[in-house]
């Protein structure tokens, strides 16, 4: 309940931002904390919920900023391209899915990995150039549609993620990450729940790349299919917190805000430190910062009592 | 004519593949640990070269003798900081484990990588560089023969190691049935920490022919970790020899594929056929030769 609150506080709060200031870089940094937290969130069900580490985010996020960008720029209404971008992820998604699923474990991980980085390679020979919106496009660009968009998009991300992990197929896709051979054994069908889950991960995740080409003026469409946007999505929701709704959003806001700051100084600085405290939070803390959390409020609490 | 000079330079990387693969499969087979962080540590051995070649002018074929115990013993730290605890859990959560250490350290090496050599792409170029051999028409660049005799011999001498000397025979035993290994009395812990030590000079030493005869930047990591893993899938666990022969057939399909299909689509030959692999065989590369 507490963390519902917090929650609609949260989002109430960035909704209210722009009335208070219309700083563009205040703005942009909004922009920044919602992408991270609906990519984060995505790979959290998938990753975090249903045990399935996939290190193929990318190619599902690339694909959704590739369709939407194409047919945006073309003229259709840009609800509708997003749709579209979700859509073709989620059956690119569900198309892969099928066969992946028979892999487990790191075979999983590492099959998705080689897939992201076939269609990575692809795009950049068949797309070489650099993608830019129209200028007419470019002459009306303003910020708060997408400030407004991606915010809108990570409370989806975090509503559609809460909502299905704690309905009955929820835990259904938990008991399969706890044990396969028992949910089957139990009359929880381990492929089904396995495929629900990719395809809500994939379609928010296409929806987020959708949202990313829409906010960016210009950009290689190949860039949109670089690991570094799973290797994002894995840093974030591991230090926030994986298989938690919370973690994700904390360690979005943690990663961006970190990142910003560091920036200043040496460009890549944040990743060196964000490696340092993922290796440390898979080995030590596995439940990143909530766990870091949760644990120090019951110290503070175990004092004052 | 063209594919018969395209599948010789096939051959020639593809020793390096395999030299690659050979570290990856053998820290996979004994530790269960899956290191995606292997390429990172090529990378390393490379840029060791270079800066043996840059900064004190020693010959990359002589720095290797150097390079190659200073990735030794960086095994060791890792193992003794990082692996060491992922080793401790039961199977499945140790590959997963391992995989997301190794992408953390990934990360970590990248971003330290340019801060050390920059994001340029470099070589190492010595003054018989562009030295080649001529048969009828065909050119064989020499640096990168020697680099596959070199991969050949090394490889010829772990294997000599792991049949014949006392360490071996344990790291081949653990990599077997660990548990039956500890109860015959090996020293399983430090049969881990050998096995991902020689692991991690095998990447180094291949990372610094990849100096000589290719070129090397902060982000080949990932490359090189995929072809190892593709060359692995290939050849399955537990053969050196196997290892290299897959590394081969990778580069030739490379080759082959450069010459119908243009140079752009080189990389995803392999990463097709891996995937392909891997879907007709999920039980994936724990399948062993008999």
């Amino acid at each position: 309940m507490k963390l519902l609150l917090g929650g609609i506080l949260l989002a109430a709060g960035f909704a209210a931002l722009p009335l208070v200031t219309q700083r563009n870089d205040l703005l942009n940094l909004g922009v920044q904390i919602f992408l991270a937290v609906a990519l984060a969130q995505s790979w959290n069900l998938l990753g975090g919920y249903a045990g399935q580490i996939t290190l193929g985010h990318a190619a599902f996020f690339g694909l959704g900023a590739l369709v939407t960008r194409m047919l945006w720029v073309g003229g259709a209404p840009l609800y509708l391209a997003l749709a579209a971008g979700a859509l073709v992820a989620t059956a690119f998604g569900v198309l892969i899915g099928l066969p992946a699923f028979r892999l487990r474990g790191a075979y999983f991980s590492i099959g998705t990995l080689a897939l992201a980085e076939i269609l990575r390679i692809t795009v950049g020979n068949l797309m070489p150039e650099i993608s830019t919106i129209p200028a007419a496009a470019l002459a009306s660009y303003n910020i708060l549609p997408r400030y407004y968009l991606t915010l809108l998009l990570a409370v989806l991300c975090v509503a559609v993620v809460a909502l299905l992990v704690g309905s009955r197929v929820g835990l259904g896709i938990r008991a399969v990450r706890e044990d396969e051979a028992a949910a089957e054994a139990s009359g929880v069908g381990a492929l089904k729940h396995k495929l629900l889950a990719l395809m809500v991960s994939t379609a928010l995740v296409g929806f987020t790349g959708g949202a990313f080409a829409y906010y960016h003026v210009s950009y290689y469409p190949q860039h949109a299919f670089s690991p570094a946007w799973t290797f994002d999505a894995l840093l974030i929701a591991f230090i926030g917190g994986v298989g938690t709704i919370h973690g994700p959003v904390l360690g979005a806001l943690f990663y961006v805000i970190f990142k910003e700051v560091l920036a200043v100084q040496w460009v890549d600085l944040h990743l060196l430190i964000f490696g340092v405290l993922f290796i440390l939070v898979v080995l030590f803390f596995p439940g990143g910062l909530v766990e870091a959390w949760s644990r120090a409020r019951r110290l503070i609490t175990r004092r004052t009592m | 004519m063209i594919l018969t000079q395209q599948l010789i330079l096939g051959i020639l990387v593809g020793g390096l593949y395999g030299l690659a693969a050979a570290g990856l499969s053998l820290t996979f087979g004994v530790l269960r640990v899956l290191n995606i962080a292997h390429g990172e540590l090529l990378m390393l051995g490379g840029y060791g070269a270079f800066w043996c070649f840059t900064l004190w002018h020693i010959d990359p074929f002589v720095s290797l003798l150097g390079v190659g115990p200073a990735m030794f013993v960086l095994g060791l730290v890792l193992y003794w900081a990082l692996f060491q605890f992922v080793v401790k859990a039961h199977e499945e959560l140790r590959i997963k484990n391992s995989l997301l250490i190794g992408f953390g350290l990934t990360l970590v090496l990248h971003t330290l990588a340019i801060r050390f050599w920059t994001a340029d792409e470099r070589a190492v170029t010595t003054a018989y560089a562009g030295a080649v051999m001529r048969i009828g028409a065909f050119a064989i660049p020499l640096v990168r023969l020697s680099s596959l005799v070199l991969a050949f011999a090394v490889l010829t001498a772990l294997h000599l190691f792991l049949t014949r000397a006392r360490w071996g025979r344990a790291i081949r035993a653990t990599a077997e049935d660990w548990e039956a290994a500890a109860l015959m009395g090996i020293p399983v812990a430090r049969t881990y920490l050998l096995a991902f030590a020689l692991g991690t000079a095998l990447a180094g030493i291949a990372g610094g022919l990849v100096s000589v005869s290719y070129s090397i930047s902060p982000s080949i990591g990932m490359e090189w970790t995929l072809k190892a893993l593709i060359v692995v899938v290939l050849a399955g666990l537990g053969s050196l020899f196997g290892s290299f022969a897959g590394g081969i057939v990778l580069g030739l399909a490379e080759a082959t594929s450069v010459t119908l299909l243009g140079g752009p689509y080189r990389e995803v030959v392999g990463l097709v056929l891996f995937l392909v692999i891997l879907l007709l065989r999920p039980q994936g590369l724990f399948g062993r030769r008999g």
